[in-house]
């Protein structure tokens, strides 16, 4: 078991608009990339980010070996509760998942 | 076809050298995006611009002569960080005092896209406004309690002022793809290409190594296929960086949604023409049943007051959860002849969490500065001298980094509308005026 930022070249959050964060995952290999994209489920990504399982996307994209999370932010960019405007922070829970 | 982006926002900056490389050779468009939601709704509400007024203006006196020189209109989208009437009069002002400090004389094509509360209300009831998520619902009464709402237009309204020869293009909140698409597709480019290119474009040179944003970008559009190559000597384009571009701040790698419909990049193909050169092919456009616009509002929330501060001490740490319940409890029951309900929320931002350190920020919005300023003075108070089981360090619980220790942040904004909305037509809130300069 690693957690998933050491398969990772590339591990990055950020809006995608102030209503979703959208995550990142470039690897080395497609070979990373695949073993990965077998072993990453939605139910740990829920956990770590108390989102429910249906509103997370996993879409891969092997042009540049990488997987692509998306799903919509609890606290929208700059409401109160908000304390990453611009979502780049975010990312550490996914990193520690362990794989 | 050239095409050529200043860089990736209006006022980051950008190597003047590499500005006059993309104008050596003849340059068809200029382009340069001027805004973004990024910085969060407090630019939209208060009508200010996140960039530097400096700045700006450094950025646009390189580049308008060279652009009117070349016969190159000049496209700038998002004026003023977000776009507004407000943001776009701002962006004027100091082109114009550019084009009289170096006595230039232009077309100016202006594109105006705020839109009233009651347009927006109008789409509600008619049903034609559609949530982008699910947890960001239409709502009436924030449309109702918004102060200002913008529209994102497309490439429509920038095709029009090209039809009018403006060579200046400055437009209110604008797709950042609309500022280099609307160029291709009025040269009669395919659409898929165009969006593509426009789509990693409006980034300035980010899609490059060394990545930057503040720095010139060339597109060279084609028939079928479209080039990238920064201006820049010591950037060059490898198919990675491209290619990763696409993911950059995008829901989805694949699908690029436009107000005209959906930019597919599935068979996209990506190559290395030369050390510093790739080319895209492939792209492909599928046209929307129903047109959409963006519309993005913002609603005041009221007036924030902030204490930050530090707790050092290993205890108070381990008991923050009770300190702040006290706290809180403490203003609640202090205010609750003097301040009317629900004219307050506080919230303890705490920041780190290691053993040796916790940061704090005591952030309250009240309906006015005065009672934010009086709930903040009251919970910083308390929570200085807040006492737990066993405490030690009885002189206080907090190291202020500052003195005064309270701050006033101002008036604080919410988005209210993110939604799209259907149209009959992609001109609906576009206010388009044309004016010698």
């Amino acid at each position: 078991m690693k957690k998933l930022i050491n398969y990772t070249k590339i591990l990055r959050s950020k809006n995608a608009g102030p209503l979703f964060i959208t995550f990142d995952l470039i690897f080395n290999s497609k070979e990373d990339m695949e073993y990965v994209e077998k072993r990453l489920k939605k139910s740990d990504i829920s956990k770590a980010y108390a989102v429910n399982e249906e509103k997370i996307d996993i879409i891969s994209y092997g042009v540049v070996n990488s997987i692509k999370i998306t799903f919509p932010r609890k606290n929208i960019s700059g409401s109160l509760c908000d304390n990453d405007i611009y979502g780049c922070q975010m990312h550490m829970p996914l990193a520690n998942i362990e794989i | 076809m050239k095409i050529v982006a200043l860089n990736g926002l209006l006022g980051y900056g950008y190597s003047e050298e590499a500005l006059n490389t993309a104008f050596s050779e003849k340059v068809d468009y200029l382009g340069v995006d001027a805004g973004s939601t990024d910085p969060g709704p407090y630019y939209l509400g208060s009508g200010k611009s996140f960039t530097d007024r400096g700045a700006v203006k450094r950025d646009l006196a390189l580049a308008l002569p060279k652009a009117l020189e070349h016969k190159a209109p000049f496209i700038i989208g998002t004026a003023g960080g977000a776009g507004s009437d407000e943001h776009v009069k701002w962006l004027k002002e100091i082109l114009l005092e550019v084009a009289a400090e170096q006595s230039l004389s232009f077309k100016l094509g202006t594109v105006l896209s705020d839109v009233s509360t009651k347009y927006v209300l109008d789409k509600f009831e008619s049903g034609k406004l559609i949530n982008m998520s699910d947890e960001f619902p239409v709502n009436k009464q924030a449309i109702e309690e918004s102060t200002r709402i913008v529209s994102q237009i497309g490439i429509a309204p920038v095709i029009k002022l090209l039809e009018e020869n403006a060579d200046v293009i400055l437009c209110g909140r604008a797709c950042d793809t609309a500022i280099y698409a609307a160029p291709c597709i009025y040269e009669g480019y395919k659409e898929g290409l165009s969006f593509h290119m426009a789509k990693i474009m409006e980034c300035g040179a980010m899609c490059s190594e060394p990545v930057a944003a503040a720095d010139v970008m060339q597109g060279y559009m084609y028939d079928d296929y479209f080039e990238l190559r920064p201006a820049n000597p010591i950037r060059k384009c490898t198919v990675d960086r491209v290619a990763a571009h696409t993911l950059y701040e995008q829901s989805n790698p694949y699908l690029i949604f436009e107000p005209d419909g959906v930019c597919d990049l599935t068979n996209s193909k990506f190559t290395q023409v030369d050390e510093r050169t790739v080319r895209v092919s492939g792209s492909e456009f599928k046209e929307a049943e129903e047109k959409t616009l963006k519309l993005e509002g913002v609603k005041c929330s009221g007036y924030r007051t902030i204490c930050p501060a530090t707790i050092y001490d290993t205890d108070t740490i381990k008991n923050i959860d009770l300190i702040i319940n006290t706290v809180t409890e403490f203003v609640k029951e202090n205010t609750k002849n003097t301040l009317p309900e629900n004219s307050y929320e506080i919230n303890f931002k705490l920041n780190g969490g290691a053993e040796s350190s916790l940061g704090v920020i005591i952030d309250v919005v009240g309906k006015t500065q005065e009672v934010a300023d009086t709930v903040c003075a009251l919970a910083r108070s308390r929570m200085l001298h807040c006492d737990y089981e066993g405490r030690k360090s009885t002189a206080g619980n907090l190291a202020f980094m500052f003195s005064p220790s309270d701050i006033h942040v101002g008036a604080v904004y919410e988005f209210s509308v993110f939604h799209l909305a259907k149209v009959s037509s992609l001109l609906e809130t576009a206010k388009i005026s044309v004016e010698e300069v």
